[in-house]
């Protein structure tokens, strides 16, 4: 007989963990008790030696589906009599109680009662229990408890009461619970904002089938939908939506259902069927664009994502004839809808009933919504699996708020990004806590979300920041923010350098904190110390600091930002740099060649920069793959689909030179610039550009004696050219490390800041007490 | 043009060129200050150092330039200009001719603004430590009773008004300077305004805040006055005057007309019932043929300047803080 205290920290709260413990205890005849508190949970257990030792194995191996343990604790305490068996203690109503998780995809318990006729929650929209449903989205301050969230508006009945305050119900403390009679309830809603008669499910989907444009509203926000294989439905979507032809996600039953229209495999179909639900991006196949018409236009990929409600499982379920037993969940059905964030203008995702009326005017046709009110904005995660694992392009629905551990503790620090993508960071300790994706800050309606967003992550983290991080060009939104709130506050600034924040983001994620890195910035243009915009950059990074080992060859870029919309213009700006820019007039069509030309023989606003994302654009621009881009992205994009169709060519030899640090890849464009085609001259370009990375970085590591590289910077979403840098890299022993928890882009740059700035203030801490002590 | 002690003659010969140009009686007082009665009113100072690059431009050069400026400046009070003070930097080596024909042209600039140049000051710095020639003027005016106009009177609900074409003067000017041939014909604004605002303020005399969107153009301006009267404000993109080779030139050299500079441009902000007898009154002027209701102000805790554009969607309109950094990652 003995009796043990077990510490469990990690995701452990809020995700039914204490219920768990209880039954597993009960099973083993344990006598003690759990609870909550600051730390996650704790419990006591008494009983015979080997059956504690058999519970902790258990506690890992058969956790709730939400639960992530990151570290288990055991110590001996001593034994105490009159055990009346297991209880589970009340939380301490104290800091950080109970902690807000993501929200989770529909359990496959709560689908069986879903789709169950004798299930008193039949095709009830807004089934979920303590492993899924709703949570970070509808949590408006901690504790994380229903009055809490905006389910406050629904008191429980009897049934789900009972169900709640059962330790052995899986709907224990399940604070979103509901039921037909006691909870929200979804309706359909005309241009008119007239509610319609009838089953919302069913008419809903006959709208789609007709070739309707339908406003959902799903967890984070509204989505707008339409028949994914109605041609015209999609093109007048997209023409509403002002989106010409930025690729659109599409929303299928199951995995069997894509299988005809995309390639996917076993590590793309458990990221699909995960409980984060992520838009995932698949391999298209040939005939994906005859099926799909308009959905993803040129690019090599489909955004798929798998339904994240009951409501989207309903619309499916209605459309397979209602089916009674489970089976239809795992067939291959017919219909595919699009499904693209409500966010009109590139403005924050609609997430308000009349919000939604209003904004979505003119877009939408109808309106499924309900009265469960949304708290706070959350978009899709949209990721995609390449040979080193799932990564990130958008981290939101499903990820936030959950942390990410430093490799050691700092002060609380507010990291607020930079333009593109922007998510911000709030550490607390070690644990740093990146905000769903904001998007882009162009817009008024973006920076107040950007300080919605800090507003309810300290509200809900309970976090003072000590110091606010910005990036050093300080004409970025965030840094004008920043420096407002700085002013408001009067908390201590930090810079940091745009790529050192990217390389530093994923050092962070990678744990590596004491010794040297290579960096590996590859990027569109960031402000850099010496003024110029940097982009190419290969950095040692080193105890919160770093030096610019070397940067990419530079090439101007006619009209500043506009020629980052232009790929044409970079093509120009190589031809000029070529010595060749008499032919540019005559080469590209638009009517600005002449003018450009001009421009880049004059040196007139024509600033230099080494950014990879512009030499891309150069390649594209040669090529005549994409002279202005329609969206951001969209020229390497397309570049990337060209080269994956075309098939693997060898590198051009003698395509770059490498000199004194500096990486030149102007003979390999000099070659691009006379190939008719395309396919070949995208081939040509990913497969040098790797070869000439490679050994630029290869020589940087032999040099700085450092055998670990880190990639960053948003050109690694281009899948092509990450495999192929990552093999080459790996194949000379580098060791790569790359972003998983992130994204490579500007997404993940507010953790770089925070890292940097956290590291500054440690160091500079260790160095103060060093200087005492002598 | 020559420097130091020996250079006498060469001091005598610049006054003469002064005094024969400005000729007025206060000037050929020949006094090292120049003395005036003051009429009733508030009195209005404000001064301005001219430096461009081209001297001479299509549509002005720097000495139409310097009394323009410093005229509007002063203008922007709702004052009436009444004299002008010159300080001029010279470099040694600089043409006799130029500086002949940039202190007419200042004359004429001053003459046809009614404004007398009355005491002014010369140097000749070594060569190589000026840029040919830098004016720095000093204008005083006299403000009308009862005119308030300042920027911190704009207030949510008051409408916003420019009196014509924005962006001409920085496009013509960066034209001349690097040769672009898709530049010629598009000339500077350079202009005096007070006449202008003279219509303007007689027609409402209440008007809140008159500034000239010279450095930084129409945003560095609405985001000054934004913050000096604690609002926000909201522009219309498509009613923005813009000339179309000024536009065309804008989006070759990657610029926004609302950072280009202007200098016959002025801002004007009024109680939202004078808008429209305002915009009248600025039509009926020759400097105000295009002038436009370009937006609103409004309340805004965070004091932000944002267009409404072409595609509908609202832009931040930021206050950028020198040159036009790159910012696309
Ligand atoms: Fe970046
Ligand atoms: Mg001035
Ligand atoms: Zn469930
Ligand atoms: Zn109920």
């Amino acid at each position: 007989m003995m009796r043990e205290r077990i510490r469990v920290r990690g995701q452990v709260q809020g995700v039914g963990f204490r219920p768990f413990v209880y039954r597993l205890a009960g099973e083993a005849g344990l006598n003690g008790w759990v609870r909550n508190d600051s730390h996650g949970v704790l419990l006591e257990v008494q009983g015979d030696p080997a059956v504690i030792g058999k519970l902790a194995e258990r506690l890992f191996s058969e956790a709730p589906p939400l639960a992530r343990i990151d570290h288990l604790e055991r110590c001996p305490v001593p034994l105490q009599g009159e055990q009346g068996g297991f209880t589970i203690h009340e939380s301490e109503r104290g800091a950080a109680d109970t902690a807000v998780t993501p929200d989770a995809a529909t359990c496959p318990a709560c689908l069986a009662e879903l789709f169950d006729p004798a299930d008193r929650r039949y095709q009830y929209p807004f089934t979920n229990c303590t492993h899924c449903g709703p949570r970070y989205t509808i949590t408006r301050a901690i504790p994380y408890d229903r009055s809490n969230t905006t389910m406050a508006a629904f008191p429980l009945c009897e049934t789900c009461g009972r169900e709640y305050r059962d330790p052995l119900d899986r709907r224990f403390h399940a604070q979103p619970n509901a039921c037909p009679v006691c909870g929200p309830s979804l309706e359909l809603y005309d241009a008119a904002g007239c509610r319609q008669n009838g089953d919302p499910i069913a008419a809903t989907l006959a709208r789609l089938k007709r070739g309707d444009v339908v406003a959902i509203k799903g967890l984070g926000g509204f989505h707008l939908a339409c028949n994914a294989r109605d041609r015209e439905a999609v093109a007048r979507l997209r023409c509403r939506k002002g989106r010409e032809a930025k690729p659109l996600a599409v929303m299928a039953a199951n995995a069997e259902s894509l299988a005809g229209c995309v390639e996917w495999t076993e590590a793309e179909k458990a990221l699909l069927t995960g409980s984060e639900r992520p838009i995932v991006l698949l391999r298209k196949r040939s005939n994906t664009d005859s099926e799909l018409a308009g959905c993803a236009p040129g690019v090599g990929w489909l955004g798929a994502m798998l339904p994240c409600t009951p409501i989207h499982y309903l619309l499916f379920h209605e459309a397979a004839g209602r089916p009674v037993d489970g089976a239809w969940l795992q067939a291959p059905w017919e219909l595919l809808l699009v499904m693209t964030s409500a966010n009109p203008g590139g403005e924050p995702l609609v997430i308000d009933n009349d919000e939604a009326l209003r904004r979505l005017s003119g877009i939408a046709d109808a309106w499924l919504m309900h009265d469960r009110p949304i708290a706070v904005r959350c978009d899709d995660s949209v990721m995609r699996v390449d040979a080193g694992g799932p990564a990130f392009i958008r981290r939101a629905r499903g990820f936030t708020p959950q942390a990410i551990s430093l490799p050691h503790t700092g002060p609380s620090t507010l990291a607020v990004g930079g333009y593109f993508k922007n998510t911000v960071c709030l550490t607390r300790g070690s644990e740093a806590f990146v905000s769903q994706h904001i998007g882009q800050l162009d817009s008024p309606a973006n920076r107040d979300f950007l300080a919605e967003v800090v507003d309810h992550l300290c509200d809900v983290l309970r976090i003072r920041p000590e110091q606010v991080v910005h990036d050093r060009h300080d004409d970025l939104p965030g840094s004008q923010w920043a420096a407002d709130y700085i002013n408001r506050t009067g908390v201590k600034r930090v810079e940091v350098q745009h790529h050192h924040a990217h390389i530093a983001a994923v050092a962070a994620e990678h744990g590596v904190a004491d010794r040297p890195l290579l960096g590996l910035a590859l990027d569109g243009v960031g402000a850099g110390d010496d003024g110029t915009a940097w982009g190419g950059e290969l950095l040692r990074v080193e105890a919160g600091g770093y030096r610019r080992f070397g940067h990419l060859s530079t090439l101007p870029l006619p009209g500043g930002d506009r020629a980052a919309r232009e790929p044409w213009r970079m093509g120009a700006a190589v031809l000029h740099r070529l010595g060749r820019g008499e032919a540019i007039p005559a080469r590209f069509e638009a009517s600005a060649a002449g003018p450009i030309a001009e421009m880049l023989q004059r040196d007139v606003n024509c600033p230099e920069t080494s950014s990879m994302g512009r030499w891309f654009d150069a390649a594209a621009g040669l090529l005549g793959v994409c002279p202005v881009m329609n969206y951001e992205g969209e020229a390497p994009m397309l570049l990337e689909g060209l080269a994956e169709r075309h098939g693997a060519v060898a590198p051009l030899s003698d395509g770059f030179r490498l000199e004194s640090g500096t990486l030149d890849l102007l003979p390999l464009l000099a070659e691009l610039a006379d190939i008719g085609d395309a396919g070949f001259g995208a081939a040509l370009f990913h497969a040098t550009l790797a070869e000439g990375l490679a050994a630029w970085a290869a020589a940087a590591a032999d040099a700085e004696g450092i055998a670990e590289i880190v990639f960053g910077g948003g050109c690694f979403l281009n899948r092509t050219l990450s495999t192929g840098l990552r093999e080459r890299l790996s194949d000379t022993g580098l060791r790569v490390l790359e972003a998983r928890r992130l994204p490579p882009n500007d997404g993940g740059l507010s953790l770089g800041q925070a890292w940097v700035a956290i590291q500054q203030a440690t160091v500079k801490e260790r160095s103060d007490a060093g200087d005492r002590r002598t | 043009l020559t420097h130091g002690s020996g250079g006498r003659a060469m001091a005598q010969l610049i006054d003469e060129l002064f005094l024969k140009a400005f000729d007025n009686p206060l000037l050929r007082q020949l006094n090292d200050q120049a003395a005036f009665d003051v009429p009733a009113g508030r009195m209005v100072m404000a001064t301005d150092s001219h430096v461009v690059t081209p001297l001479f431009f299509p549509g002005g050069d720097i000495g139409s330039l310097a009394v323009h400026g410093t005229v509007n400046d002063v203008a922007m009070s709702g004052a009436r200009p009444l004299y002008l003070a010159a300080g001029f930097i010279l470099e040694e080596g600089f043409p006799l001719g130029d500086l002949k024909r940039i202190v007419e042209s200042m004359a004429a600039a001053a003459e046809e603004a009614g404004v007398a140049i009355v005491t002014g000051d010369t140097k000749v710095v070594e060569q190589g430590k000026g840029d040919g020639v830098f004016i720095n003027t000093t204008g005083f005016g006299v403000v009308p009773p009862g005119i308030d106009i300042s920027g911190n009177r704009a207030r949510p609900g008051d409408r916003i008004l420019v009196n014509g074409t924005l962006g001409d003067h920085g496009v013509a000017i960066m034209s001349q300077r690097e040769n672009l041939s898709f530049g010629t014909g598009i000339e500077s604004d350079s202009v005096a305004l007070h006449g202008l605002v003279a219509a303007m303020v007689e027609t409402v005399p209440n008007l809140h805040c008159l500034r000239d969107p010279t450095r930084g153009g129409l945003a560095a301006t609405l985001n000054e006055l934004a913050q000096q009267s604690a609002v926000g404000m909201r522009i219309e993109e498509s009613s923005l005057p813009l000339r179309e080779g000024v536009r065309g030139a804008c989006e070759f050299l990657g610029l926004d007309p609302l950072y280009v500079a202007n200098e016959g441009k002025l801002v004007a902000i009024c109680a939202a019932e004078d808008a429209e007898p305002l915009l009248e009154a600025m039509r009926e002027h020759p400097l105000g043929r295009e002038a436009a209701i370009i937006g609103e102000v409004q309340e805004d805790p965070n004091h932000f300047v944002q267009m409404q554009t072409a595609f509908g969607g609202m832009r931040m309109v930021d206050w950028i803080s020198g040159e036009q950094l790159p910012r696309i990652c």
